[in-house]
């Protein structure tokens, strides 16, 4: 490459660079510095303390509640929404009596569905907490107007419940934005394959199984490591929602929202950044070891 | 797009900088070195206790919260006029922690602080790392109303304790919280009830309001500490003040006293019996407080903020009224007359302002007489100095609020191991949403809170507090 033009990408990275270093790398630094320090928030010194916050965190039994609930939200939120947005996807788009074109309306189904992904996470949070509530609410309100009066539950504050009905809500909150993904991806695929297979007498099920899945196959892994982050935190949602908040008794804690009352209620600054940390670890974890496990062979268009 | 020159090895060299200099700025978190210290103090006279420099500037920053900052605004007046010629900086916010916390680290913070608040700094860290004035001066100057009394000799009861981190006065509370089971006069007189002084006629009571198809309690289920006052307090009525010191302290066994075990079993009954509204232990504050508000439920727990925090919901002629908690026992160590009670709304000096006698000097005015009228007046809530409400027409709940302090006189409650410990503090109100919905008993409620407080005491980590 010729100097001078060396000379531009330089000037036109380095401002981006020089940001990014300070606004994004050295946080970082910042937060694995002060998780081995006991800094309490407003003190201008920190003691160096090692690795014994970290050492603290495994008998933590509020941490230990947060992690349970957090792998509990990692092992059904990937699945339920990307099931259920392959469903709608695959509903829309094939849905009609043949299975050659969409369902009736599909674009306007498809826009509600998409529609809480402009709420902000706080609204729909306060939106379904009113809609949770167990005497005015909208759920056992329906529920007992079909006469169901024994399923009415206090659902944020049954201990079995609380953590499924922040889940229902991430779930809903989410799905829409993978039911768009999904159906832009199969908008790809070749309307051919799906005649051919229709020749050959495929049902739905198999055409599904054997072209529609193969074929979105890279979207559903980014979406598996998407909705894995998000159930790494779930704490807005928990924050406004849940008894407590992360009750009750711990039901619904989660890594973010015992990070954030460390810091900012126990003022323990030290020991919420070990969690920001052990948190990061685990993402990072997280991401690698999906991404290794959905690797399969690539299928190419013809 | 200028021609410039940097070439790739510039370049490298700039990143490799860059990037070795991230651990340093990691170090900039906590590399706040000492302060200039401080502020000068000028002469001292009797109108000039502390020896405010003339022309001295000072900086206010206040939570402006469901009180406003008016009343700041006119001590603010009070403080000008005294001292001519200083200028005032006066800041109403909400997140006092987020706006102060990256100031204190940096030694330049205001001169007086309002740290109140969902998002207030926590005082007891503050103190620990010495980054606040002792009060003490303050305390012992003579009051802006008469120079014959100290500021101390104004407050009410309990004010400068809670003020206090190992022994040293380094906030000070503006008003006067008092926490009980609040009830509609007009829903009681209509039915002809009459609050109970006993928890025996408690339990009739709460028998006679539910056959009226009325629940005879609600609670802010979503926040069960709203529950946990009502409960210590119980505990503390018939275990009286030696019990309330043990639970503070975290002395061995004080969690399975007997007092705590029956304040638990209390309140474990009036679940058991179905005495609170079906469905409270998912509602929010203002879920709970509205049901009660349109009569749903007789009696719910709450501190004197509550008429405030209703102002727009509560039905004309509803009559608010705080009832200080039933005596469980016919041998309760404290009489019936006795209240949990605890001043809020913090002001401090830090230590690192740089006009400390400013900020003394303007406290001094805001506790003055005066203030605290017009505080209690346009807030609707007691504040901390003696005898402000005297002669104001109070409305029906701050009428009895001003009443129950009264006639508690010295036998205030409050609970400093709730401030002290925010940990200890969770597992509690975590442990009394459990006992209230039935899931945990009595027994292994006073068990659970027992090894909490016990594994605190054991932590080297924690700082610990003593109280006298």
């Amino acid at each position: 490459m010729r100097r001078r033009g060396l000379g531009f990408v330089a000037c036109a990275l380095l401002p981006a660079l020089l940001l990014h270093v300070v606004f994004v790398l050295s946080p970082y630094a910042q937060a694995f510095y002060l998780s081995l320090t006991d800094w309490n928030g407003v003190a201008g010194q920190a003691r160096f303390v090692g690795l014994d916050n970290f050492r603290q965190l495994g008998s933590d039994p509020l941490f230990l509640a947060a992690v349970r609930n957090n792998l509990v939200l990692l092992l059904t939120l990937p699945l339920g929404t990307i099931a259920l947005g392959l469903f709608l996807a695959t509903a829309l788009k094939f849905g009609s009596r043949g299975g050659r074109s969409g369902v009736r309306g599909a674009r306007f189904y498809s826009i509600v569905f998409f529609f809480p992904q402009l709420l902000s996470v706080a609204i729909v949070a306060v939106l379904w907490g009113f809609a949770y509530n167990p005497n005015s609410g909208l759920i056992n309100g329906g529920l007992r107007a079909l006469g169901l009066d024994g399923l009415a539950r206090s659902w944020l504050a049954e201990p079995g419940l609380a953590l499924f009905a922040v889940l229902a809500v991430l779930i809903w909150s989410g799905v829409g934005f993978y039911l768009v993904l999904f159906s832009a991806a199969m908008d790809a695929i070749p309307r051919e394959f799906y005649e051919a297979a229709l020749l050959d007498g495929a049902g739905q099920w198999t055409t599904f199984r054997r072209i529609t899945l193969p074929l979105l196959w890279d979207n559903v892994q980014v979406a598996f490591v998407y909705l894995g982050m998000a159930a790494l935190d779930g704490f807005a949602l928990v924050q406004i929602m849940t008894v407590g908040p992360g009750g009750p008794d711990g039901a619904t804690e989660v890594i973010g929202l015992s990070l954030y009352r460390n810091a900012f209620t126990f003022s323990r600054f030290g020991y919420a950044a070990a969690m920001g940390v052990a948190l990061f670890f685990g993402t990072l974890v997280f991401a690698v070891l999906a991404l290794r496990a959905g690797r399969r062979e690539r299928v190419e268009l013809a | 797009m200028t021609r410039t020159n940097i070439s790739r090895r510039d370049l490298l060299r700039a990143a490799a900088v860059l990037g070795m200099s991230a651990p340093l700025l990691g170090a900039c978190v906590t590399g706040g070195g000492p302060g200039a210290g401080p502020g000068q103090r000028g002469e001292r006279s009797a109108g000039n206790p502390f020896g405010v420099k003339a022309g001295s500037p000072l900086e206010v920053v206040v939570f402006k919260g469901g009180y406003g900052d008016d009343y700041v605004k006119a001590a603010e007046e009070v403080y000008r006029r005294q001292h001519q010629g200083s200028a005032i900086e006066h800041r109403g916010i909400q997140q006092v922690g987020d706006t102060l916390r990256p100031r204190f680290v940096a030694n330049t913070p205001p001169d007086v602080v309002d740290n109140t608040g969902a998002g207030a700094l926590d005082i007891s860290a503050l103190a620990a790392a010495g980054q606040l004035t002792n009060l003490a001066e303050l305390l012992d100057a003579p009051s802006w109303d008469d120079p014959n009394v100290t500021v101390r000799n104004t407050l009410l009861p309990g004010v400068v304790e809670d003020g206090e981190r190992d022994g040293v006065c380094v906030h000070l509370n503006y008003t006067f919280t008092v926490w009980g089971l609040w009830y509609s006069k007009s829903l009681f007189d209509r039915q002809g009830w009459t609050y109970p002084a006993t928890w025996e006629a408690m339990l009739a009571l709460c028998a006679e309001i539910k056959k009226t198809g009325i629940a005879p309690w609600t609670y802010q289920g979503k926040y069960p500490d709203y529950v946990t006052d009502p409960l210590l307090t119980m505990a503390a009525k018939s275990g009286g003040m030696d019990l309330i010191r043990a639970l503070d302290n975290l002395e061995p066994g004080a969690w399975r006293h007997e007092a705590v075990r029956g304040a638990a079993e209390a309140f474990a009954e009036l679940a058991g019996r179905g005495y609170f509204m079906p469905g409270s232990e998912a509602l929010s504050h203002t879920e709970a407080q509205a049901a009660w508000c349109q009569g749903k439920a007789a009696f719910i727990p709450s501190g004197s903020w509550l008429e405030s925090e209703q102002r727009d919901v509560t039905p004309p002629g509803f009559e608010m009224t705080l009832g200080v908690l039933p005596a469980r026992t016919t041998a309760d160590k404290l009489k019936p007359t006795a209240l949990e009670a605890s001043s809020t709304e913090s002001y401090l000096v830090p230590a690192q302002a740089k006009n400390i006698a400013g900020g003394l000097d303007f406290l001094r005015m805001l506790f003055s007489r005066n203030a605290c009228r017009e505080f209690a007046r346009t807030a609707g809530t007691l504040p901390s100095v003696a005898g402000a409400t005297d002669g104001l027409t109070l409305s029906s709940g701050l009428g009895s609020v001003s009443a129950a302090v009264r006639a508690a006189g010295t036998e205030l409650i409050s609970f400093r191991h709730r401030g002290w410990y925010p940990q200890l503090r969770k597992a509690t109100d975590d442990a009394v949403g459990e006992l209230i919905t039935r899931r945990l008993t009595p027994a292994a409620f006073a068990d659970r809170l027992q090894l909490a407080a016990d594994a605190l005491a054991k932590d080297s980590s924690v700082k610990k507090y003593t109280r006298r």
